[in-house]
């Protein structure tokens, strides 16, 4: 292709109007975390710190933040810890049944949340478990190990197996082996799994909606509170989540970029989930 | 070099998980589709076929799933027209800044998807922000009513969350293409436009039939941007599911549409994966 592209208009005002897609209603929603008079109404007036303040002291909000939190992290460790040797499995073992397995694991992340959230309520409810943030934590746990998978298993298509090999044959046995050699060299997708899952986990509503006993995760807060009628305390802890995915994005990319940079967080799924799913 | 012990610890405990906590869950929504529910709202464990024929008589369920079809093709059409002509300026004419702008087409995806529909929900509702804005401007005395609780809105808003899903896959197909394809074309005499629809779009089809089929799939099953900007014309068929397993309490009916959506993704995937494979050249 010659150095310089012939000039094209309309495909960057194309691009300009995208971008104001997306980003026009993030916009709105922070600057009307600061209007005075409420989430509508143009011009915004009276600006004011009042709905930070409302929010701060509004114990069902944080109540439900801890809430998520725990989940988050709780579904991490358990996609983490179920994903990496399945990660493992699919790189260097066969079993009856594998490429099944291989589509079941992703198919959380293609299927409409509602379908997953609802099989799993049959299966509590069989069990009688009752519903509680626990449920949420194996609802979540189960439908991210995908995420885990395949990041993980995109890492291992790169690893240099010698030094596994090394290892075994220097004495050390697999579980050394596996904690000194494997997970170092894998701990970049390993990172950015539990990013992703973190994250997603933070944010999922559909599959929580129908596990969610007494206690409320951050997101069925939020959607409890939009039934009964809006206040911009809404858009406050928005404005304030919608900071924190920022540093983790931020975070990411600067790990990322001094490991090997290239692709983003997200592509391999992406690629997984469409390229093998059906 | 790996041992049986070693294969057995990474393969087994995994398969055991999601044989349990996935296999199991869509097997039992495939065994409630077949039950029914009595008079006192307990489950008969009787095997028939009632649930599947009352989904084809009823009209108000397959009205509906036609209605969802209609509101998922029309978001994937959109996410398609706004995904492709980005990915494409990103991946050709952005040059240095290409890092960049990929990132801030994934910011988005990172912000709350509850929050993004409730964001739109303020933007149109009869006192939101557009509705005030034009009344401000003089353009309009009254608010537009039809803007809020309609089929458009969902599709606007299911627009806004996919769009990045399209661009996605588009992106990284539009990468892929080995630049001096597109050099050569140009040494031999092709125009830009030539160069595009006999180039570069060919070489593009995988990444936008991957990009179509995750902003079909996922806005085919959504419920909560109905439920909070579809109003009544805005229902789709998940709404109906999550009100069978609610007040309706008829949780057999329910598990009979849900696995019909099963089967509508799962093969879709399918359809999706072949011609993946018919048009991709590596």
């Amino acid at each position: 292709m010659s150095a310089t592209p012939p000039r094209s208009g309309w495909l960057l005002f194309h691009a300009v109007v995208v971008f104001g897609f997306l980003y026009l209603p993030i916009a709105i929603l922070i600057l009307y975390s600061f209007n005075g008079e409420g989430v509508g109404g143009f011009p915004p007036h009276h600006l004011t710190l009042d709905w930070y303040r409302a929010l701060f002291a509004d114990s069902a909000i944080w109540d439900s933040v801890v809430n998520s939190l725990q989940v988050a992290l709780a579904a991490m460790l358990i996609s983490l810890a179920l994903g990496v040797p399945a990660a493992l499995a699919l790189d260097r073992t066969s079993f009856p049944g594998k490429a099944l397995f291989r589509r079941l694991v992703l198919l959380p992340l293609i299927l409409p949340g509602i379908i997953t959230g609802l099989s799993l309520l049959m299966l509590f409810n069989l069990m009688g478990t009752k519903l509680s943030l626990l449920t949420i934590v194996l609802g979540h746990g189960t439908a991210l190990i995908s995420v885990a998978t395949t990041e993980v298993f995109a890492g291992l298509q790169k690893l240099d197996r010698a030094q596994e090999e090394a290892s075994l044959d220097l004495g050390a046995n697999y579980w050394q082996t596996f904690w000194r050699i494997t997970v170092p060299n894998l701990k970049l997708p390993i990172i950015g799994a539990a990013l992703l899952i973190f994250t997603l986990s933070m944010d999922e509503i559909a599959v929580s909606f129908f596990l969610i006993g007494r206690d409320n995760t951050l997101p069925l807060e939020i959607w409890g509170r939009l039934r009964r009628g809006i206040t911009p305390e809404i858009n406050a802890v928005s404005a304030i989540i919608f900071v924190f995915s920022l540093l983790a994005i931020v975070f990411w990319y600067r790990l990322r970029v001094g490991g090997e940079g290239g692709a983003s967080v997200g592509t391999e799924i992406v690629g997984a989930a469409e390229g093998d799913a059906a | 070099m790996f041992s049986r012990a070693y294969k057995a610890a990474v393969t087994l405990p995994p398969v055991a998980w999601v044989a349990f906590f996935l296999l199991t869950p869509y097997l039992l929504m495939f065994c409630y589709s077949f039950w029914s529910v009595s008079a006192s709202l307990t489950i008969l464990h009787s095997w028939n076929l009632a649930n599947y024929g009352e989904l084809l008589h009823v009209g108000v369920y397959w009205q509906t799933l036609l209605r969802s079809i209609w509101i998922a093709a029309r978001v994937t059409i959109l996410s398609l027209l706004l995904g492709y002509p980005l990915a494409y300026f990103l991946s050709f004419y952005a040059g240095a800044k290409k890092d960049l702008l990929y990132q801030l087409v994934i910011i988005p995806l990172w912000v709350s998807y509850l929050v993004r529909a409730y964001a739109w929900k303020t933007i149109l509702g009869s006192d939101g922000v557009f509705n005030t804005l034009l009344q401000y401007l003089h353009v309009t005395k009254h608010p537009l009513e039809f803007l809020l609780y309609s089929p458009f809105a969902v599709v606007l808003t299911l627009t806004h969350i996919y769009t990045p899903f399209a661009f996605l896959p588009i992106y990284a197909a539009l990468e892929h293409i080995p630049r001096n394809l597109i050099e050569a074309s140009h040494d031999l005499g092709a125009t830009p436009a030539q160069t595009f629809w006999k180039v570069i779009f060919p070489l593009s089809i995988p990444g936008v039939i991957a990009g179509a089929t995750f902003a079909f799939v996922l806005s085919l099953g959504d419920f909560l941007a109905p439920l909070l900007l579809g109003g009544p014309s805005g229902i789709m068929i998940s709404n109906i599911v999550v009100s069978l397993f609610g007040a309706a309490y008829n949780w057999p009916l329910g598990a009979a549409i849900s696995f019909c959506m099963l089967l509508l993704v799962v093969g879709l995937l399918f359809f999706s994966e072949q011609l993946e494979k018919k048009w991709s050249y590596a």
